[in-house]
């Protein structure tokens, strides 16, 4: 190990740190605390009339936001460091195609079936 | 390590990753590389979360997702790949210390709560055949078996990689690549329970309200 250790050491691009610590132990712990308590809350939310009916939905989304966002984080350790710039950048650039891949579809769909003749037979797929 | 690490740090005065300094070293460029991947296996999911977000109420007068979802079983299965995710990340963690017996330790837990969670998504999966909700059985289905369907698809050959790496650390021990390739797994890992987020939420909250 530890004459593979020197090897990796030479192998490095000259001016680069090497192995920048990213993460500790009580990152991944407070990781897990907090995608559990709010896994919780979700399945609280959706199982108990503790939101407004119809706001349970949004709620819903907003705790998964949350929780995506703890995942990154505390998980996948993305940070503001310089060594990050380049997959936030790539990280934000995937949100976008994911929002226009899921809203255009959504948004295209309602359209098709608000605009739908009325068929006689509604299950005639079958 | 942690003694050449400081002495790395000390002589170099310029941001790292910015064109100074000179190119990036392996370790940030294969992580970038994989994050990318990581990134359009995620499209991937968005294209089928479009499509079951679209196709969920269209039951054909088969049964509705208030009938078949379980809370229960979602809720285990959650916990189940959060604490995998975990403990994976502590995997990592002791890989970066050089701690063998407690990388084994560690990913030896993730792959038995892994398995837990494909075994009980299969269970899942082969009631509902049984009770007469089979992908064939309307668009909701199909939709529902194809989102988490290749969700455990991807955890499946999660596990397989993590046996894969367990049995390099045995064989090669914890160098420079070995060590890329379960920095790598990691980053799979916690990408898979991200997209399970998006599942549970949609799908099971949702959809079994």
């Amino acid at each position: 190990m530890d004459g593979d250790d020197i090897l990796h050491l030479h192998d490095r691009t000259p001016g680069v740190r090497h192995g920048e610590a990213t993460a500790d132990f009580w990152t991944y712990t407070a990781g897990l605390v907090f995608a559990v308590v709010l896994t919780i809350m979700s399945f609280v939310v959706a199982k108990t009339s503790l939101l407004w009916g119809p706001g349970i939905p949004v709620g819903l989304i907003v705790l998964a936001f949350a929780q995506i966002g703890v995942h990154l984080v505390f998980f996948l350790h993305m940070g503001t460091g310089p060594d990050h710039t380049n997959n936030i950048v790539a990280l934000a650039f995937g949100m976008l195609i994911c929002f226009l891949v899921i809203t255009g579809s959504i948004w295209i769909m309602m359209n098709l079936h608000a605009n739908m003749m009325p068929m006689p037979h509604p299950m005639g797929l079958r | 390590m942690s003694i050449t690490s400081i002495a790395d740090i000390a002589p170099h005065h310029v941001a790292p990753g910015r064109g100074g300094g000179g190119p990036a070293p392996t370790r940030i460029v294969v992580a970038y590389g994989f994050w990318i991947f990581l990134l359009s296996d995620i499209i991937l999911f968005s294209g089928l979360f479009a499509a079951y977000a679209v196709l969920s109420s269209n039951s054909a007068g088969g049964p509705t997702g208030q009938e078949l979802f379980s809370f229960k079983t979602a809720f285990i299965e959650t916990m189940l790949l959060l604490v995998s995710s975990y403990t994976c990340g502590l995997g990592a963690l002791s890989m970066e210390r050089d701690r063998a017996d407690f990388f084994h330790l560690f990913f030896a837990l993730t792959f038995v709560l892994g398995a837990a969670f494909v075994a009980i998504e299969i269970s899942e999966f082969v009631g509902m055949i049984g009770e007469g909700a089979p992908p064939s059985r309307s668009a909701f289905l199909s939709s529902f078996f194809t989102l988490v369907g290749t969700h455990g698809t991807h955890v499946t050959f999660g596990l397989i990689w993590l046996g894969y790496m367990m049995a390099q650390v045995v064989a090669k021990g914890f160098r420079g690549h070995v060590k890329q390739r379960i920095l790598c797994f990691s980053l799979f890992w916690h990408a898979l329970d991200i997209v399970w987020v998006g599942v549970f939420t949609l799908v099971y909250l949702m959809g079994g309200r």
